[in-house]
């Protein structure tokens, strides 16, 4: 593996393996929870802690991200009796879980708490929604907004719509190669009894459905929905104290950014993200490139988000996303799945969060799909990825997560079985 | 002072501590488009920002740009979040390369101005003349008056040169 990039931005020799994801949870994913995102993050915190089988006592710090939309941190760890040594509730989305996860590891390091609780609880559909619609689409547009908003230009869709555009223009991506992305996490979909769309689609479906900001068809975006998710992580030496095999953490990037992140479209190629830079952060960190994945979470807030990240940390050269992502690698049963839950485009949208549960439950071999359970409560897999069958993935070893917040901005983390 | 405004019906506010956007808009309102030029590097940029993007020099001069370009990206919006652009549909959100500074200081750089395809009268563009612009096509700047001191740039296609194909999204 080349090293690329002319910056050493890690500590590889003191950190890489020393930390674990021991925990995960998360509520149901619904569109009208009924209940406040403290209830939510409540809930997902506490399974996650019943997963690893921790006590309110053994967690100390917390973290959470937001977009001015939840509940911060003091609330959810009052309601669960847990003493906190240290919390930050921090604003941001889609790529906030692997920068928070690089950040509890930091904080444990520097001896500011020893296990840390990191969440995101939103009604993502009946509250705030993510597309901005609502009162805050009337709102008055002053600051950076006389530059983008004024002009129809502020949806997650909107503001990404050139860089997905300018992909097709430079390397002739087609929408039926894109589509392929839907079309396969809308398969593992539906071997995931809790994700929220289980209907297998086509290619002619989602060429078929609406647009909503070309090159965009509606089932070329992500699904909202009300939800929360947590993990737990804290050092190796307490990771094996707990209820499950941990996944032990090889790599974070956290929020790396393009050339003039106020306006990334300033600095081409346009179509390069954030990722293109991030890479040379993960992989020499992790010891470990692409070749070496066996699982990918590459985030799909868009069907194009997915491909640009694949090709820009290396999975594949740059402009053979299109073929990447339409033949078969990504699918179950194929070189490397992506998204083996169904990820945003059809589980639930969690800003990136589940993607990390879902590695995490693959690395451990016990993905909650359809398979019946042993007599010893354990499931037994059958590798058979017909629809609603089993999600799991044999013998996975290594995972990569590839979390995103806009074209310039993006967050990775590389995971091991423990 | 503070600038107030109104476009489509939303409401606009440069505020009175956003000096560099009080000049840009002010400079637009006059039909006369500058950039902030570097007193140190000399490079222009976009959009009004502090300091500038490639070597943080504070100093700079209001510069007048040539507003004239080819598309570089665009996305054409079918259901609009804002209700103000509901009875526009479908209308293009234009990055616009200008020819002035293009490739500057690096190949991959551009001084890339956002806008929407409007007529040249300035309202936004009918679907049959969506449909004749895509990456590559050839725009003009114009200014749509916003309120009193302010306006906003936009693009219409520039009708006194020889228009290449567009680029377009392949499905209609």
């Amino acid at each position: 593996m080349t090293v690329q990039g002319d910056f050493d931005a890690s500590t590889p020799r003191f950190l890489r393996d020393k930390y674990a994801i021991v925990g995960v949870g998360e509520t149901t994913y619904t569109r009208g929870s009924g209940r406040t995102t403290r209830a939510l993050g409540t809930w997902a915190v506490r399974n996650a802690m019943a997963d690893a089988g921790i006590k309110a006592s053994e967690i100390d710090g917390m973290l959470s991200y937001s977009n001015n939309d939840s509940t911060p941190s003091p609330l959810i760890a009052g309601d669960l009796g847990i003493r906190l040594n240290f919390y930050m509730d921090v604003y941001g989305g889609g790529s906030s879980t692997e920068a928070l996860i690089g950040i509890a590891i930091g904080v444990i390091e520097a001896g500011m708490c020893k296990t840390v609780a990191i969440f995101r609880a939103m009604n993502g559909f009946s509250q705030v929604r993510i597309g901005g619609t609502g009162a805050r689409a009337a709102a008055p547009i002053s600051g950076d907004g006389l530059h983008s908003r004024v002009y129809g230009w502020g949806s997650a869709g909107q503001s990404f719509s050139q860089s997905f555009m300018r992909h097709m223009y430079d390397y002739g991506t087609t929408p039926e190669q894109l589509a392929m992305v839907k079309v396969i996490h809308s398969e593992h979909a539906s071997n995931n009894p809790k994700a929220y769309y289980k209907q297998r689609v086509s290619v002619d479906d989602v060429l078929n459905s609406r647009f909503v900001v070309k090159p965009l068809h509606l089932l070329d975006c992500c699904v909202e929905t009300d939800n929360a998710t947590a993990i737990i992580v804290t050092g190796v030496e307490r990771a094996y104290d707990y209820r499950q095999t941990p996944a032990r953490i090889l790599s974070v990037a956290g929020r790396c950014c393009k050339p003039r992140i106020d306006m990334h479209y300033q600095h081409g190629p346009i179509s390069t993200v954030g990722g293109y830079y991030a890479k040379d952060i993960l992989w020499p960190n992790a010891g470990l490139g692409p070749e070496d994945i066996d699982l990918t979470g590459a985030y799909d807030a868009f069907t194009f988000t997915t491909m640009l990240q694949l090709e820009d940390y290396g999975f594949c050269t740059k402009g053979a996303g299109g073929d990447y992502v339409s033949n078969g690698t990504m699918r179950l049963g194929g070189r490397r799945p992506n998204n083996t839950s169904g990820g945003h485009l059809c589980e639930g949208y969690t800003h990136g969060m589940n993607m990390v549960i879902e590695n995490v439950r693959q690395l451990r071999g016990d993905v909650d799909d359809y398979c019946p359970a042993a007599p010893d409560g354990k499931r037994e897999h059958t590798f058979d990825y017909r629809e609603r069958g089993c999600r799991q993935v044999s013998n996975v070893g290594v995972t990569a997560n590839l979390g995103w917040a806009m074209p310039g901005t993006g967050s990775a983390m590389v995971m091991r079985k423990g | 002072m503070a600038l107030k405004g109104e476009h489509l019906g939303m409401p606009l506010l440069v505020d009175d501590l956003d000096l560099e956007n009080l000049e840009y808009f002010r400079y637009c309102a006059l039909r006369d488009f500058r950039l902030q030029s570097c007193k140190a590097c000399g490079l222009l940029r976009y959009p009004p920002g502090t300091a500038c993007p490639w070597c943080s020099g504070a100093d700079f001069e209001w510069t007048a740009v040539e507003g004239k370009g080819a598309v570089h990206s665009y996305g054409e919006v079918h259901q609009a979040i804002q209700p103000a652009f509901r009875p526009h549909l479908p209308y293009l959100i234009l990055l616009v390369d200008l020819d002035t500074q293009k490739g500057r200081p690096t190949t991959n750089e551009a001084l890339r101005i956002v806008g929407n395809l409007v007529t040249p009268e300035g309202t936004l563009a009918p679907p049959e003349l969506v449909l004749r612009v895509g990456i590559g096509s050839r725009v003009r700047m114009v200014f749509v008056e916003t309120g009193e001191g302010f306006a906003i740039p936009q693009w219409t296609l520039d009708e006194t040169v020889q228009q290449p194909a567009p680029w377009r999204y392949p499905q209609q």
